[in-house]
């Protein structure tokens, strides 16, 4: 006969509550975010400094897409739409909230009610576009490859059609008191939203940006990220041993559109106006580049790979016209000499090992 | 154990199986023999419910599975090895074995079961750090098998474990599902060759163009003169 304490520990093992692991990898987060936030000002000017955000909000874009693409070897082309949907809806309760609240935007008066309202904002914003990962989810049950990446960019250009025929944007608080509901969704049509106050600093950013590391880390090398990879690996096998996919595909979907949610919430605190565009498969594309080149289901692949592709622009800047195309050979030459990303699947702290020996080629069953 | 009556099975309009019945008891070998394409495959798939079943019924200790999803049968203690290995090829035999254990959270009795499938097979315990993909066919099947066994099944569904292999490691492999049933796994075997299945198993079943045409003891069949000729390759 067994004991009760056996059963409960058979029940969840380790599950056992350790405080250092629990805790110490947030606050590391906090501690990296604060160290860029005051430390980089002392280094570079401001235009560096607005580089760094944007860096941040890509990185955080290209983790989030790595959940789908990388881990579950799903195909999604509409990153940029889950991004919008989170840039938008974060703008707007900054914006309108501001106005409702204080009567104006951006007073400096208001700056900490302000950041507290970019923080529901970007809670808002990335959960309605886990809402919206939740449904375009749901078909990539039923389909592969080429058709979900088909339907996964059509989405993305609904969103930013959608976001067109937005109404025009309100300025006047009293007009927005009168009737709230329906001022919030005054977009502004294709011109794009304009006005937000840049309450994203380089704190904020890099803070979502380590928590979006931590959480995607995790989740790859928890028992539920092998579900995951095992999926990408070999999708009828995976079922064998019990995974079920359905679950995990979708609840890749909501995981990866929430943090895509958050990147587009904090990219419309920097500065940059949100337009439809954003949700087009330009932005989308750019950040597939990041996660194939950085290697997919490779988290420090993806951080270093967004970095890399936000600072080449800026750094051929010089070049003017060329820029682009030198743009595009350095790409085609690292995808010739590293043909699965900067790290594979693997990440930047694996390389040195030596013991995982990687399959050649594809690496498939016969 | 296992009672599948009038099993059919359709891809769209390909009807793979039409009426297929077999019976598993604790304890058994039974092995399932045909030709290519005659839906051995499709059956496993229909019973640990990787494929639809569209009529019929499949009972599994008393209880109807039919309509379970896959992830719940492995949890009743049934796991399957399916075709062509399908291992994980980009990650290690360790890792492999371990999501064997997916749906496990008893710690030290995955570790009990690691170690006797290691034992079963010293072959996969030299190659736990190596990419599975980086294995010769023969290692992988030893890891689709020790994987499956990670589950800690009741049944086991094997679907030819000997596919590619050289005869040597035929051997090995046999003898080692022989082992595994002598410690109280029940196996379903769908092979090929009909040899050693037939050798090993207790029971038999053929399955021709999706419909059971003959069942038996196994030594049995293995005497009849339609198994010789059709399977055995004696004239
Ligand atoms: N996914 C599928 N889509 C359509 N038809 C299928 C599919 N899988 C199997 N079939 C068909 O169903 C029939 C039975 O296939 P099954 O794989 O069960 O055969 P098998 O007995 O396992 O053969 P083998 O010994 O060659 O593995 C075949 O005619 C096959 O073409
Ligand atoms: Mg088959």
């Amino acid at each position: 006969m067994k004991t009760l304490a056996q059963h409960i520990s058979e029940i969840s093992p380790a599950r056992a509550f350790r405080p250092v692991a629990v805790f110490v990898p947030w606050v590391v987060c906090v501690l990296l975010a604060l160290a860029v936030h005051f430390v980089s000002p002392l280094l570079v000017n401001e235009y560096w400094e607005s580089v760094l955000q944007r860096m941040g909000v890509f990185i955080v874009a290209a983790v989030s897409l790595n959940i789908v693409n990388g881990f579950t070897g799903q195909f999604s082309m509409g990153h940029a739409g889950f991004m919008a949907i989170g840039g938008y809806i974060g703008a707007g309760v900054t914006y309108y909230g501001s106005l409702i609240l204080h009567g104006s935007v951006g007073d400096p008066n208001f700056a900490v009610q302000g950041t507290l309202l970019m923080l529901a904002g970007l809670v808002a914003g990335a959960c309605t576009a886990a809402g919206a990962g939740y449904l375009v989810g749901l078909p990539s049950l039923r389909l592969r490859g080429d058709y979900l990446a088909i339907v996964t960019l059509g989405f993305g250009e609904i969103i930013r059609v959608l976001l067109e025929l937005t109404p025009k944007q309100v300025s006047d608080a009293a007009a927005v008191k009168a009737s709230p509901i329906v001022s919030f969704f005054g977009f502004n049509g294709a011109t794009g939203f304009a006005g937000t106050p840049a309450y994203a600093n380089l704190f904020w950013i890099w803070l979502f940006v380590a928590i979006t590391c931590v959480i995607a880390y995790r989740m790859k090398t928890s028992s539920s990220g092998r579900a995951f990879l095992s999926i990408r690996e070999d999708e009828i096998a995976a079922r064998a041993m019990g995974v079920d996919l359905t679950k995990y595909k979708v609840r890749a979907f909501v995981l990866a559109a929430f943090f895509g949610g958050v990147a587009g919430a904090l990219y419309s605190h920097t500065g940059v106006n949100p337009s439809p565009t954003d949700a087009g498969f330009q932005r989308s594309f750019d950040i597939i580049i990041m996660v194939v080149l950085g290697g997919l289901g490779s988290v420090s692949g993806s951080v270093l790979a967004a970095m890399i592709l936000v600072l080449m622009p800026e750094l051929l800047r010089d070049l003017q016209q060329y820029r682009l195309v030198l743009y595009a050979l350095l790409l085609i030459v690292m995808m010739l000499v590293r043909p699965k990303g900067l790290f594979g699947v693997k990440e930047i702290w694996d390389l040195s090992r030596g013991d995982r020996k990687q399959p050649v080629g594809k690496g498939g069953t016969p | 154990m296992l009672e599948v009556r009038d099993l059919s099975v359709s891809y769209g309009a390909i009807r793979a199986l039409h009426g297929v019945s077999l019976r598993v008891e604790r304890g058994e070998i039974v092995t399932l023999i045909g030709s290519n394409g005659a839906g051995k495959t499709t059956t496993l798939r229909a019973i640990s419910g990787l494929v639809k079943a569209q009529a019929g019924t499949i009972a599994y200790e008393g209880q109807s599975i039919a309509k379970l999803a896959a992830h719940e049968i492995v949890k009743l203690g049934m796991s399957h090895a399916p075709e062509g290995r399908g291992i994980f090829p980009l990650m290690t035999v360790e890792e492999n074995l371990e999501l064997g254990a997916y749906i496990r959270h008893d710690h030290s009795e995955i570790a009990k079961d690691r170690e006797m499938a290691l034992t079963l097979f010293p072959r996969v315990r030299e190659r736990l750090k190596q990419v599975a993909g980086t294995l010769s066919g023969g290692e992988q099947q030893m890891v689709a098998i020790a994987r499956a066994l990670m589950a800690r099944p009741k049944l086991l569904l094997l679907d030819e474990p000997s596919l590619g292999l050289a005869p040597q490691i035929v051997q090995t492999i046999f003898k080692i599902i022989r082992d595994i049933n002598q410690r109280g796994t029940t196996i379903l075997l769908v092979e090929q060759n009909a040899h050693m299945a037939l050798q090993i198993a207790h029971r038999a079943y053929v399955l021709e163009t999706g419909a059971i045409a003959m069942e038996g003891d196994a030594k049995e069949l293995a005497k009849s003169d339609e198994v010789r000729k059709a399977y055995l390759g004696v004239a």
